[in-house]
């Protein structure tokens, strides 16, 4: 047959494809989180951020605060306040206070999420437990600060949120080796 | 296993070797013939044995109330029955079909890799072997439904997820180099003069399902592998308590798992495509409309995974996307059956076997695809997801769908393998019986699902209890009939009237060409390509 050539090359080619189709799969992960980001979808909330807005006094909008623990998780988790009414623009500072009932030192990281969905782009955190691991010492309990701004271009039908946080036992993955000093409520600066 | 050993004395052929003797040339075959029936064995094999899980699902849901079974092994029932019903039942019947049949349609003495061929089949028992042995392990088999959505099959899942993560990737191998064996097959093999707009649509439809293989099933490698990692080394693509996110999970599995809904589709259109023109002996009516709207469907598959995640929180502009785009697909597939319906339209219609399983095929899976479009309806989704009307669906799709589209393929083809005719009495039995059996198991399912009985659970609402004892009546109907197939395709290898090389007066195409049963060695010189000419030109009746 005088197929011979074009057959090892078409079988390359095939190959190739799927090779690179396998690695489009794993692609797909950073784009899933690219495009969570571009339209703001998924509740996911960008990092830090850096800035400050002039506030808008003649709106105010209702923010609400969950707190929930993820399966496994033994600590109490919870915010000072269930909700805070704030202008568009202005920075507010809201607590969480997490308990560690166990006998052993844990750490935990809390993962956050806003709806609407919609609303995520719009609602920055300046500080936020979050963006560390919390390590707690056995029966110790810890203030956790997070400082927001609402943007003042949140979409004008959206008049209350929601941040809501998850609260996730990592203590096998990271195990906690005392790198933060978790005593005081922390003021790091992002 | 076949009568495909049988000397046939056809001249033409005598300087080549039979096949080998004993184990060693199923081991060992590199023939199309051989590998063709290994892979159809395999698949009815596996019919049977997701078919008995389907069995012991119905048994329990006879009525309200546990009975039989406990809730964790009815969850590996039916997570089990999928895997084993995609993967091992459909899936490597229609690699079967293609082995068998697509060189004998474009005039190729074999598959273009015959060796990588047989490596693919027999990594498939390996694969399976892994999957089934779950059932025995401490913990038991998979148990989070055939979709494996993380976190239940990562977090939550039994200690056997690993082996079953092992086959997932074996049978994806064997799925890649079988595609990749049809591509080369027809792209290079065809006989002189066979263009691709002459070949018949079976292979049209098999080389677009081998293109959807090869672009997804190395997705559906990945999205295994990533679980592989977050269970045993760390990472967390799909635990958000490390970043991650089990939504990500859903996109990756439906980006493979919607083109996998029509790798088990097309072939069976293109299996029909050439059975209803030969017993309504006209050609088939709008050829190149069904070749391109074959593409059409193998395109839009890729843009419309999201409708199985309507509910999971996408923002309202990706509703609409994935519900538009979806309800594009009924386009193509409305031209199909189009065309079907027409080339039946002032025919001489008999109706044979083959061919009561096509007409059956298309009305039945016309009903699933309604259904389809009514679960398109983002917000009418919303109620309907996770209920039975979606298990009402896929059903009305893969069973009369594929599964009678192999059915009708099998009858069709079964002259051309074994030498003989089936019993036709017994044939009709079976489809009458399959027909009845199908139908009385899953319409019941559309009103129990329309009312909110939530699927991929083991107990119900005392409400529900009437249309499940029908269903389970109609499925334990249906399973019984498999065995009556069983006994067709046995007494027809082992003898039965002869068949002539063209047992269908209608029908066209190079395969009725070479003598019943067909040699084991076919084409070894490219066909005159004059016997073809009447394959679409026009009708020239015997």
């Amino acid at each position: 047959m005088s197929t011979e050539l074009p057959l090892a090359r078409l079988v390359r080619r095939l190959l190739f494809v799927v090779v690179a189709m396998f690695a489009f799969g794993f692609a797909l992960v950073p784009i899933y989180d690219v495009m969570c980001k571009a339209f703001g979808i998924n509740g996911k909330t960008a990092g830090a951020y850096q800035g400050a807005q002039t506030v808008d006094e003649a709106r105010e909008v209702r923010v609400q605060f969950l707190a929930t623990n993820a399966a496994g998780m033994v600590w109490e988790f919870g915010p000072v306040d269930d909700q805070l009414r704030v202008h568009p623009g202005a920075s507010q500072e809201i607590r969480f206070i997490a308990y560690n009932p166990t006998d052993k030192p844990m750490s935990a990281q809390a993962v956050p999420s806003v709806s609407p969905s919609k609303a995520a782009a719009y609602f920055h955190k300046t500080e936020c437990f979050c963006f560390t691991q919390q390590v707690l010492q056995p029966g110790e309990r810890i203030e956790m600060p997070v400082r927001f701004i609402v943007d003042r271009d949140l979409p004008a039908d959206v008049h209350h949120l929601t941040l809501a946080y998850t609260l996730f036992d990592i203590t096998s993955r990271q195990p906690p080796v005392a790198v933060l000093p978790a005593t005081p409520a922390k003021e790091s600066l992002q | 296993m076949s009568a495909v050993i049988d000397d046939h004395g056809h001249a033409g052929h005598d300087h080549h070797h039979g096949p080998a003797k004993g184990l060693s040339r199923w081991l060992l075959t590199t023939n199309h013939k051989d590998i063709g029936s290994m892979y159809l064995w395999f698949s009815f094999c596996a019919f049977l044995l997701g078919g008995s899980m389907a069995m012991v699902i119905r048994a329990e849901l006879f009525q309200p109330g546990l009975q039989i079974v406990q809730p964790e092994f009815f969850n590996q029932m039916t997570t089990m029955h999928g895997l084993i019903m995609v993967f091992g039942a459909v899936m490597p019947a229609f690699v079967g079909l293609a082995n068998w049949m697509i060189p004998l349609m474009i005039g190729a003495p074999d598959m273009a890799l015959p060796r990588m061929n047989n490596f693919s089949f027999w990594l498939l028992p390996a694969a399976f072997g892994l999957l089934v042995r779950t059932l025995f392990m401490e913990g038991g088999g998979p148990n989070f439904g055939w979709t494996f959505y993380a976190p239940l099959s990562t977090t939550y899942a039994p200690e056997s997820v690993t082996f079953f993560i092992f086959a997932i990737h074996l049978m994806g191998i064997s799925s890649i180099m079988g595609a990749i064996n049809v591509v080369a097959t027809v792209l290079n093999l065809r006989a002189p003069g066979m263009t691709l707009m002459k070949m018949p649509l079976f292979v049209w439809t098999w080389l677009i399902t081998a293109f959807l293989l090869i672009a997804v099933m190395p997705v559906l490698a990945g999205v295994v592998t990533m679980m592989l990692m977050d269970i045993h080394f760390g990472t967390s693509f799909f635990s958000a308590a490390g970043g991650g996110d089990p939504v990500l999970f859903q996109h990756v599995f439906w980006f493979f798992g919607h083109p996998e809904v029509y790798i088990m589709i097309l072939p069976a259109f293109g299996a029909v495509s050439s059975i209803i023109p030969a017993f309504s002996r006209k050609p088939l009516f709008g050829y190149t409309s069904m070749v391109y709207a074959t593409g059409a469907i193998a395109f839009l598959s890729f843009i419309v995974w999201a409708h199985h995640m309507f509910t999971v929180g996408i923002p309202l502009t990706g509703e609409l996307f994935f519900m538009y785009a979806t309800m594009l697909i009924a386009v193509p597939t409305g031209v199909k059956v189009f065309n079907w319906v027409s080339t039946m339209w002032r025919g001489s219609l008999t109706f044979e076997a083959p061919m009561l399983f096509a007409v059956a095929f298309v009305i039945l899976f016309s009903i699933g695809g309604f259904s389809g479009l009514m679960l398109a309806i983002a917000p009418a989704d919303f109620q309907y997801h996770d209920t039975y009307f979606v298990v009402a669906h896929f059903h009305y799709v893969l069973v009369p769908g594929a599964i009678f589209g192999i059915f009708a393929s099998a009858y069709y083809w079964l002259p051309k393998w074994t030498g003989h005719m089936y019993d036709e009495t017994l044939a009709k039995l079976h489809f009458w019986m399959s027909f009845i059996g199908m139908n009385l198991a899953f319409f019941p399912m559309h009103f129990v699902g329309l009312a909110g009985m939530p699927r991929r659970i083991p107990d119900y609402n005392m409400m529900f209890a009437n249309f499940n004892m029908i269903s389970s009546v109609g499925a334990f109907m249906f399973g019984a009939t498999q065995l009556l197939f069983l006994f067709i395709v046995i007494k027809c290898i082992r003898g039965g009237p002869a068949a002539a090389a063209k047992p269908w007066d209608g029908a066209e195409g190079l395969e009725w060409s070479v003598p019943s049963p067909a040699p084991y060695h076919t084409f070894t010189t490219p066909p005159d390509m004059h016997t073809l000419h009447e394959h679409r030109t026009g009708p020239k009746h015997d």
